[in-house]
């Protein structure tokens, strides 16, 4: 305990969930107003800024679904690694496994042959294999030799993204695509449908919302998700209790980077209709995931709803490079100031202010 | 092909590569071995290399330039160092948030300054007597730079500063056992900024050289993740500054041959051999040294509370 004037800091053990939600949503205004010293460094007015965001995003049908559409691959991201995360494991590796499952999907969307009904199904299972193959290296190299998880995954973000420029500057590089490094477009078969109206690809929605309360019904109710939050809280305990580490992280591995490639076919099936370069399949969804699950504080259902506060993020983006010429790097440095606020603003949810009386003073004093 | 004039090229030009990753490397070790893992490498680098290219341009001299590249990378580590050590935030979380921040304003800021080439480069130093040497001349001591040189030496200070002094007592056991140390008058928190600061400041001067010498111009984007490949040379180097010249050189000269291959093999495929390299020197180190742990040090990545354990 400590005494600030006429305040006395408390430190609690488990904040209680309003004071995490209050918390995070007081950290998120404080980024917004420190981006809006960008805002004014840059010559625009924050006021203008932000009205002209609001407007355009929140305020039209087309702003709407222009931050579901930004948001369903980082609610797929999000969701897998709040797994990942939960079981203590620092997977950074979200934009590889997404890009592995769109180069799954297009595999399968333009080179196998098989009926129209089972195409975009099997593009979603080879996706999702990709992905949990590409995540299931990392985890396997640090229980077997020790690698450090956070270079590993990092590195193999970058091995694929150069298997995707490789492929469309190579051998899937489109005949009918002159001088551009596409592949050819996916047949109608391998295109998701829209929601009438807008151009959200509504079955990836339906999947990323599933795959959270189903990860959210996994951690909370199965022996599976049981061992995972062990390991995560405690590896010698889990040792202890005959938990077997590597198979517990290899299956959250799988989980989580599946869901991440399920982003990638979304992106690739119902966005793009074809693979291009990696910088422009993925917009770097699989590292604002990291935040989204951070903001999330590791829970699933929680996840869809920070995923949407980073699609209105980069529809922002999207905004302010279109109306008010300001370059799309912005969304790097809102992304950025958010992660460093949320983060400064752990340490204010363990302590606890309040007035102090006398009494409590005194015992404060003689405790400390 | 002429077997002398190629191998002196890819020496030469390998050294050129290694030095970005000897100075990242250099400093990530004095922040890890003060218990500070500083993920924000890549972040602090292109801080580092667009100010370094924005001052120089400015004031046309590329001295200058890289004092600002280190300033701005020390500015940027303080603000890592503060949210760790002060906040006792998740070091992981903030240094991805610096990468991710420095990314986004080193591209934000740099936009107009783009494909024009800086008017005042750091140029190459012909060494006296040693420059006419037949083939080592035009290996080591023609075609680079004065931060090259620097480089190697800061490398020799700063081990002899780690395993010969005081100092460097004080830094690992800070990073060993900081409750040990604690006990013993050493004021963690201090000695954890200052090593912090320095790491910002070695990489801020790595990100420089990109800018400022190695390819004089500024494009977005342009460390490519070598931030990346210093966290990994760093654990692959022990913590041990010496063994982190022989590493960025070996990382250097994948660089080079990924370019220098281009004839025979994709480029594209050719371009992740450094990234795929850092996993399997990673997994070769891990084979070897399992047991071990490597030599990291003790309380890595654990803010330090005092009464806390």
């Amino acid at each position: 305990m400590k005494r600030l004037g006429p305040f006395v800091l408390e430190r609690r053990l488990a904040p209680p969930r309003h004071v995490v939600f209050g918390v995070s949503l007081l950290a998120v205004v404080v980024a917004l107003l420190l981006a809006a010293l960008v805002f004014w460094a840059y010559g625009v007015s924050p006021v203008r800024a932000y009205s002209e965001i609001g407007r355009g995003t929140l305020g039209t049908v087309g702003g709407l679904s222009d931050i579901v559409r930004r948001a369903i691959p980082l609610i797929l991201c999000g969701v897998g690694l709040t797994l990942s995360f939960r079981a203590q494991f620092w997977n950074i590796g979200a934009e590889g496994q997404l890009l592995a499952g769109a180069v799954a999907a297009t595999g399968v969307a333009l080179f196998v042959r098989v009926p129209d009904g089972f195409r975009l199904p099997l593009m979603f299972l080879a996706g999702f294999s990709a992905g949990a193959v590409w995540a299931l290296i990392p985890a396997l190299l640090r229980v077997k030799l020790r690698v450090n998880e956070v270079i590993s995954t990092l590195m193999m973000n970058y091995i694929m993204a150069y298997i995707v420029e490789w492929l469309v500057h190579g051998p899937w590089k489109g005949p009918t695509m002159r001088g551009f490094a596409y592949t050819d477009m996916f047949p109608v078969a391998a295109r998701l449908p829209y929601l009438t109206g807008t151009r959200i690809h509504w079955p990836t929605l339906v999947v990323g919302v599933a795959a959270a309360i189903l990860v959210a019904l996994l951690l909370a109710r199965t022996r599976l998700g049981y061992e995972i939050r062990v390991v995560g809280q405690s590896p010698d305990a889990a040792r202890y209790a005959g938990i077997n580490f590597t198979t517990v992280l290899a299956l959250a591995l799988v989980v989580s980077g599946g869901l991440a490639a399920l982003a990638g076919v979304g992106e690739v099936a119902g966005v793009h209709w074809r693979l291009r370069s990696p910088g422009h399949v993925s917009m770097g969804y699989g590292y604002t995931a990291i935040i989204v699950a951070w903001l999330a504080r590791g829970s699933p259902l929680a996840a869809i709803f920070t995923a949407l506060l980073f699609g209105l993020i980069f529809a922002a983006g999207d905004l302010m490079k279109t109306t008010l010429g300001l370059p799309f790097q912005i969304t790097g440095v809102f992304n950025g100031l958010i992660l460093f606020s949320l983060i400064s603003s752990d340490l204010l949810m363990y302590w606890r202010v309040r007035l102090a009386s006398k009494e409590k003073a005194w015992t404060g004093q003689a405790g400390s | 092909m002429d077997w002398t004039s190629w191998l002196v090229g890819t020496v030469s030009r390998a050294l050129a590569f290694g030095v970005p990753l000897l100075w990242g490397t250099l400093g990530e070790i004095y922040a890890e071995r003060s218990g500070i893992v500083n993920l924000g490498v890549e972040g602090m680098m292109i801080l580092g290399a667009y100010a370094g290219f924005a001052v120089a341009q400015t004031y046309g001299h590329p001295g200058w330039g890289l004092l600002a590249a280190a300033a701005v990378g020390m500015v940027a580590a303080l603000w890592h160092a503060f949210l760790t050590v002060t906040l006792r935030a998740n070091q992981y979380v903030s240094g991805l948030a610096l990468t991710l921040f420095g990314l986004g304003l080193a591209g934000l800021l740099g936009r107009g300054w783009e494909g024009r080439p800086l008017r005042a480069p750091l140029g190459s130093l012909a060494v006296p007597v040693l420059g006419d040497l037949p083939v080592l001349g035009p290996m080591l001591f023609r075609d680079q730079t004065v931060l090259t040189y620097l480089g190697i030496v800061a490398a020799l200070v700063l081990w002899i500063v780690l395993f010969r002094t005081r100092w460097g007592i004080v830094v690992r056991s800070v990073g060993e056992s900081p409750a040990t140390a604690d006990a013993v008058g050493i004021h963690v928190g201090l000695v954890r900024y200052l090593c912090v600061a320095v790491g910002g400041l070695l990489a801020g001067v790595g990100g420089g050289y990109l800018s400022v010498a190695y390819r004089p111009s500024w494009t977005e984007g342009m460390t490519a993740g070598m931030g990346w490949i210093v966290i990994a040379l760093t654990i692959f180097a022990s913590w041990n500054p010496l063994r982190a010249i022989w590493g960025a050189f070996f990382f250097g000269a994948l660089y080079h041959l990924s370019f220098r291959l281009q004839a025979y093999v994709s480029p594209e495929l050719l371009k992740m051999m450094p990234y795929a390299f850092a996993i399997l020197v990673l997994a070769v180190s891990g084979f070897g040294g399992a047991r071990r742990r490597g030599g990291a040090p003790g309380a890595l990545g654990l803010p330090y509370v005092r009464g806390e354990r």
